[in-house]
């Protein structure tokens, strides 16, 4: 009987001839992420060790990633005070794959994974965050856990009682329009799967679309595969994976690519196509809540987030500065743009996108996760409306629950910008 | 379990329980007081102490979806609550294990405020209604995890016994 992707990574990953969805393992780790929640997880990992007489460490540092991005610069006093519990940790146990917050190799830990080629193809990977989803984009299983959780991989270096997901194949087809892309799909996908159709199951994507898209692209998708209630979303590795690791994240070592087989057993199989496609946005406040441009242009937005794990790379920028360059942000409106690292940043500095952001009227911020999850900047007023490319619309999300956050494309959230209501940038302005 | 002190709908989110702002604070000991921080009237319901250990929240559908934020599951284990809902989302299900908040999944589970509701068997009763569904039980893996005392006792056994084996 033929095998998803998933289940031959995780057979891999627990020394098994073979598993099957609805199967328990305990798979090794290999890339085990957190971001400033590491400071929980280190509570917990001490309080394993409480008590036993054995002295603390990880069951192996180079496997454990730790990224500053939630809340950078600190907002607060205790978040500064975390963060240096951490960077004490960090320095005590000799972590190298530790990205502080720095404008060179700093960003958002979901764009720094692959970017440093910390994800290959065939890994599992665990992250102390729900959007961790994003690297099944390279042909891993990875998927969010909690902190308790970590403190028990940093312990054991397995995920204990893994249960093998059952996989939804998801077909996708056809070109894209102009001004629709692989948000557009993803947004369209959580609106027909809706927000739990998904829960404990894998996205596995194919289709000539997912061929053709770039792996920022990938990542978008496989990012916001939570929002429908799944585990992990993943992209079975292929010539553009291979490509992305060698020619952007620096991989030199073999990789391996771990792919499904033909007669692989899905649960379902949902098939898309993205010819007809209108750009797509997840109205207040869920994700799933999903309409075609068309029924909800108009609306007037307060501010404008471009950026996120989800959509903050070079390639979404670059869709966003094509709309607004030489024109100007709306008045009573307000557009904040967050790259998604410090390369990217370096790169839209390179590329002029900056300059012409901040023409516009655009605030540029440093890299990080900005004001996605209303943590420390760029809250709403009351009553106010953000579009946004983030990838949660929970009521309060962006810091206030009496506001309203629309999720869209880059593209949307430019040509809203200018608008200054919801606005479709096929029609220009 | 008890008298339900809490009815929610579906799809309610760990920035609901757990505000993103609050998530500096990680001590268990210090998430209970900001459950529910942007729902004044449910939150002051709970730092009013009204609300007596073991009494129940009722959810819908995707109870716990979002961010994997572990103090979402602190908080509502810190006042002692027990969660019942249609379903729940995969990370907070976890996590509600692995830390000890008593959840029950039934779906299509009903309840007012002020009702009691009760395990008897595999089912969920509402005795107040007379109505009853049935509990989606847990995957072994899980209950084992639950009866090592959570997964810190679990984790702590576990690597015990690999150092003991050398």
């Amino acid at each position: 009987m033929g095998k998803t992707v998933v289940e031959k990574i995780l057979a891999r990953a627990a020394g098994l001839p073979e598993v099957t969805a609805g199967d328990v393992v305990e798979p090794r780790v290999d890339v085990a992420m957190s971001h400033e929640n590491a400071a929980l997880v280190i509570n917990q990992f001490l309080e394993i060790y409480e008590g036993t007489g054995v002295t603390a460490h990880p069951w192996d540092v180079s496997k454990i990633a730790i990224i500053f991005d939630h809340r950078v610069p600190a907002e607060s006093p205790k978040t500064a005070s975390n963060q240096k519990k951490i960077r004490e940790f960090v320095d005590a146990h000799r972590i190298s794959r530790f990205h502080d917050v720095r404008g060179d190799v700093g960003g958002i830990c979901h764009q720094i994974l692959p970017e440093y080629g910390y994800v290959r193809p065939g890994q599992v990977v665990v992250g102390t965050d729900s959007h961790t989803t994003s690297h099944g984009a390279l042909g891993a299983f990875s998927f969010g856990i909690g902190a308790t959780e970590m403190a028990s991989v940093w312990t054991l270096g397995v995920a204990l009682n893994v249960e093998v997901p059952p996989t939804i194949k998801v077909e996708v087809n056809g070109e894209f329009p102009p001004h629709v892309g692989p948000k557009d799909l993803i947004l369209h996908l959580v609106g027909k799967l809706t927000a739990q159709g998904a829960n404990f199951r894998v996205l596995e994507f194919h289709g000539e679309t997912m061929r053709k898209m770039s792996t920022s692209g990938r990542l978008a998708v496989c990012n916001m595969s939570v929002e429908a209630g799944a585990t992990s979303g993943i992209v079975p590795a292929d010539e553009e994976t291979l490509r992305y690791l060698r020619e952007e994240a620096g991989v030199t070592d073999p990789v391996e690519p771990v792919v499904p087989d033909a007669d692989a057993v899905y649960e379902r199989v949902v098939t898309v196509d993205v010819s007809t496609l209108e750009p797509q946005i997840a109205c207040p406040h869920t994700v799933d809540n999903v309409k075609p441009i068309s029924e909800v242009a108009g609306v007037k937005v307060h501010q404008v987030v471009i950026g996120s794990c989800t959509n903050g790379r070079i390639d979404d920028l670059e869709a966003a500065v094509n709309i607004i360059r030489g024109k100007k942000v709306a008045q009573g409106t307000r557009m904040l743009v967050f790259p998604a690292s410090g390369r990217v940043f370096q790169e839209a500095l390179d590329r002029g996108y900056v300059s012409d952001f901040m023409r516009a009227g655009a605030v540029v911020m440093n890299a990080g996760c900005g004001p996605c999850l209303g943590v420390h900047e760029g809250a709403l007023g009351d009553n106010e409306v953000a579009v946004s490319t983030t990838n949660r619309n929970f009521k309060g999300r962006m810091g206030n629950p009496k506001s309203e956050v629309y999720l869209c494309s880059p593209a949307v959230a430019a040509a809203s910008a200018v608008a200054g209501v919801l606005a479709d940038p096929r029609k220009g302005s | 379990m008890g008298k339900v002190a809490f009815v929610v709908g579906d799809d309610v989110s760990t920035d609901v329980i757990y505000p993103g702002r609050y998530m500096a604070t990680v001590l268990p000991t210090e998430t209970p007081q900001f459950a529910f921080a942007n729902d004044p009237a449910l939150n002051a319901k709970l730092n009013a102490k009204e609300v007596p250990p073991g009494s129940v929240l009722v959810g819908g559908k995707n109870f716990g979806c979002g961010s994997s934020r572990e103090q979402a599951v602190s908080c509502l284990k810190g006042w002692e609550l027990t969660i019942v809902a249609s379903d729940v989302a995969r990370i907070f299900l976890q996590n509600s294990i692995n830390l000890g908040l008593n959840i029950i999944t039934a779906p299509g589970v009903e309840a007012s405020i002020g009702d009691e509701v009760v395990v008897e068997g595999k089912k969920v009763v509402n005795r107040t209604t007379g109505k009853s569904w049935d509990v989606v039980p847990l995957p072994p893996a899980r209950q084992a995890i639950i009866d090592a005392g959570g997964l810190i006792a679990c984790t702590r056994k576990k690597m015990l016994e690999a150092r003991a084996k050398g």
